[in-house]
């Protein structure tokens, strides 16, 4: 476990000494760790190894036993305002239009519905949704509702993106593109991101640091830093360095289980 | 509900109507050839043909009857509406709160409505009431069971949005509960004109319930049968207006369902 004493101070979001209790059942045992400002960093664990549990106390959903969370040095309020949360199912409204469901975070933070609208709509396009703000989200396909899934957490303009196993749900194939698309995205806002994944190749493609975790409860076992260049494509993916650090997670995650 | 092809839509027009119409020739034949007589069971072409005959006060009595229908469904709509807000706040008051709306369901109606009667008199309101409390539970139900199929990962992201209660409610909740609203309101709107019937025939001075009661005691059964089947197509009337009701508020339902069977 690496824990870096002065990040607290500088990081965009720093987690520190982090325990979370139900009754008998401990879930995250002194997690720490942190993201700068503009970083992409992936918490790679097994599943069920509390991932989610840590986003739900990032999120406000869940209030944590003990530890502490500062987002820019001071500790985080009730409400999660600072994270904008991506879920694993799109979770996108089937009674609300494309465009609606991509203003929801904005409505719910009391933005009226047409200035909300107006801050959509230039994003549409470069999310690719162009001529899809009028269609049901149960048009789409899985792909898209991903996209548009992840444009209505990015419009939020919240501190960090939480996004939680993101393309958990989808194709091999449509994964993999999707990948490459949002490390595409990534390159053109620099959004300080927070990756819960299961899949090592994921995490090395779009991340600058993994955090692997252990078994519940969980805890950082391993910190790595990825030094592949941007922007990364998909043929890195047979690159020694990236083979090398992909190999190195499956063997943490392998050993821990 | 899968995609309905031309075939299946004309199927579920034709298949009753030939059912239907075995039946009233099933009916006419024995009633015209040795049956019980007109007075017991009169064939389906003499009530066609007293029915048409007594139009007018046929008409006259489906009014009033309707007017308590709807009044009285209008009521049920809000009653359930609030209990299923009430019950939806906790688990505790579901729990204790539910037992009690069981056992409005189980009060005999052949006791209540006379004693609607008694105290409320032979005018609209007990009709009304009597609607409502035969209604309220399918939409009260639906409604309860709705809310709960909220899609769980929609909450957790709008609470991540920082939406209270009341905007998961009106965002979430409330409209996941539309498809199950839907079917309870077609079970409900069943039951409400008979109910509305059924109250006029404990007492009143107009409508179907009374009439056919009159036409009983006449030994019109006839008239009588006339007035159910004025009663059925009310019924019947209703329910396809759901439907017109459902297109309009919650358009995405129909293509929705679509959606979930084909590729």
């Amino acid at each position: 476990m690496s824990m870096d004493g002065n990040s607290a101070k500088t990081s965009r979001v720093a987690v520190n000494g982090l325990n979370q209790s139900f009754g008998d059942l401990e879930v995250l045992r002194g997690l720490s760790l942190h993201a700068n400002k503009g970083e992409f960093v992936t918490i790679l664990g097994p599943s069920g190894s509390g991932k989610s549990t840590f986003f739900s106390v990032l999120t406000g959903a869940a209030t944590p036993s003990s530890g502490e969370v500062l987002v820019d040095g001071s500790p985080l309020s009730a409400r999660g305002e600072h994270f904008a949360f991506m879920p694993q199912k799109d979770a996108l409204l089937p009674w609300r239009r494309v465009l609606d469901n991509l203003t929801l975070g904005l409505e719910v933070q009391g933005v009226k519905r047409a200035q909300a609208r107006e801050r959509v709509r230039p994003l549409v396009p470069i999310f690719g949704l162009e001529g899809f703000e009028d269609a049901y989200p149960f048009e789409l396909s899985g792909g898209m509702r991903q996209r548009a899934a992840l444009l209505r957490t990015v419009v939020q303009d919240r501190d960090v993106l939480l996004l939680d196993e993101p393309f958990g749900a989808l194709d091999a194939l449509t994964r993999t593109q999707m990948q490459a698309w949002l490390e595409q995205m990534w390159e053109e806002f620099r959004w300080t991101v927070l990756l819960i994944t299961h899949d090592a190749r994921e995490a090395v493609f779009l991340s600058d640091r993994i955090y692997v975790l252990s078994q519940r409860p969980a805890t950082v076992v391993a910190e790595i830093e990825v030094p592949l260049p941007r922007p990364r494509t998909i043929d890195m993916v047979s690159d020694p360095v990236f083979a090398g650090i992909e190999a190195q997670l499956l063997k943490i995650l392998l050993a821990g289980s | 509900m899968t995609r309905a092809t031309a075939k299946d839509r004309g199927a579920g027009i034709v298949g009753p109507l030939l059912v239907i119409a075995l039946l009233l020739i099933g009916w006419q034949w024995y009633a015209t050839h040795g049956g019980p007589g007109n007075d017991v069971l009169p064939p389906p072409s003499r009530v066609w043909e007293q029915g048409w005959a007594a139009r007018a006060d046929l008409w006259a009595n489906a009014i009033p009857t309707l007017r308590a229908t709807l009044i009285g469904f209008a009521l049920s709509l809000v009653i359930g509406f609030l209990l299923s807000v009430i019950l939806d706040s906790s688990g505790l008051v579901r729990r204790s709160v539910m037992p009690v709306l069981v056992v409005t369901q189980t009060l005999p109606l052949i006791v209540i409505a006379p004693l609607m009667i008694l105290w409320f008199g032979f005018e609209l309101l007990p009709k009304v009431l009597i609607v409502a409390l035969v209604t309220f539970f399918p939409i009260t139900v639906s409604l309860v069971e709705g809310y709960a199929s909220a899609d769980r990962d929609a909450e957790t992201l709008l609470r991540s949005m920082g939406a209270g209660r009341m905007r998961i409610f009106r965002s979430l909740r409330f409209p996941s509960a539309m498809p199950y609203f839907f079917a309870g309101l077609r079970i409900a709107i069943t039951y409400a004109v008979v109910a509305a019937i059924f109250a006029e025939y404990a007492g009143a001075s107009e409508g179907l319930g009374i009439y056919m009661q009159l036409s009983k005691n006449s030994f019109r059964t006839d008239l009588v049968l006339a007035a159910v089947a004025v009663s059925a197509l009310l019924t019947l009337m209703l329910f396809a207006i759901t439907y017109v009701i459902e297109r309009l508020t919650v358009p995405w339902l129909r293509l929705y369902r679509q959606s979930q069977v084909s590729p």
